[in-house]
């Protein structure tokens, strides 16, 4: 009994360090969204002038097919990063793709769908104080969700959408969801 | 001349306001509610910043919304949930008490008791120097031991 209370600072230490090295592989930037199986937030974003089109993007919008909704601004660097992927996910025809132009000048927002290609469904502009944004637990851009058919969020993916998440994690709930 | 200048400076020299002048209440009493409020909700950009300190474009976002509902009417405890509703309870300095948290709330505590316990059963166990009293010495001890002193006297 003694000899296994001398062992008490090792599993104290075990423990201890159990929780630091789970620590080091969490990305505090990736905070779970409490908005995970909830309806899309209520929303009427009016259309980006100088897109061509003028449907913007409503919650109604959101309904019948599986969707993803992502929000980008010509301001966001890392939105460049993931633009190219989310130009052949739309080649693909698999599922499609809505944007929010979150913060942005419509102008600059238009002319950077012109400049890197045109991925998006239906784009909606939520301009500062980003209001839809923060309906949707926004904490920065890029940010994709994936919506189901009834218009409930099924899954964020915070930062770039790279081929090896939308491969091992987004295809794989969009598939599901599609069945 | 100097002191008056220095005077006239440091009388010109507003407190450092967190917010952007143009995003204040106008009603003091509105804005400190507001103020406080965002003092226990967190910047999503920064993580360790409040709203009320954090330059980040969000914050300003979270700032204003605040105080437009504040200045609604809202209650404290109705924005604030307004934002947990968005954010969960992470954009909560402050974390609420609630079963997910017991750990991070108990857990010092818990500690604390252990320490406590294990410290007392510890001291508890060691004999005490002065505890057991010591046998006076026989008649055959006395005759070794000082035998032994003379030993030590001649060497």
């Amino acid at each position: 009994m003694r000899r296994l209370l001398y062992l008490l600072p090792v599993a104290v230490f075990g423990i201890l360090a159990l929780f630091f090295l789970r620590g080091l592989t969490l990305n505090p930037r990736e905070i779970p969204s409490v908005l995970i199986n909830r309806p899309v937030p209520e929303m009427n974003l009016p259309p980006l002038p100088g897109r061509g089109d003028n449907t913007g993007l409503a919650t109604a919008d959101l309904k019948g097919r599986v969707s993803l909704v992502n929000i980008y601004g010509s301001w966001c660097i890392a939105c460049v990063q993931e633009h190219p992927y989310l130009m052949k996910i739309k080649q693909t025809g698999i599922v499609p793709i809505h944007g929010i132009d979150w913060r942005d000048d419509p102008v600059e927002g238009a002319k950077w769908l012109k400049k890197h290609g045109d991925p998006y469904d239906r784009v909606g502009i939520d301009p500062a104080p980003g209001r839809t944004a923060i309906d949707f637990g926004v904490t920065g851009a890029p940010e994709t969700f994936i919506v189901d058919k009834a218009g409930i969020i099924r899954y964020k993916h915070i930062g770039p959408v790279t081929p090896e998440a939308w491969e091992k994690t987004l295809l794989p709930i969009i598939k599901e969801l599609n069945k | 001349m100097k002191r008056l200048a220095l005077a006239l400076m440091l009388a010109a020299a507003a407190p450092a306001l967190a917010a952007d002048p143009s995003e204040m209440l106008k009603d003091p009493v509105l804005e400190k509610k507001a103020e406080d409020l965002g003092k226990e909700l967190r910047c999503l950009v920064c993580q360790n910043e409040s709203i009320e300190d954090s330059n980040a474009d969000l914050a300003r976002d979270l700032r204003i919304i605040v105080r437009e509902r504040i200045a609604k009417g809202e209650s404290t405890d109705q924005v604030k949930q307004y934002v947990v509703d968005r954010y969960g309870d992470y954009v909560l300095l402050n974390p609420p008490f609630k079963g997910a948290t017991l750990v991070l709330w108990l857990g010092p505590f818990a500690l604390l008791v252990v320490a406590v316990g294990a410290a007392f059963v510890f001291f508890r166990r060691r004999p005490s120097v002065n505890a057991t009293p010591v046998a006076p010495l026989s008649a055959e001890e006395k005759r070794r031991l000082d035998a032994l002193l003379k030993d030590e006297d001649r060497s």
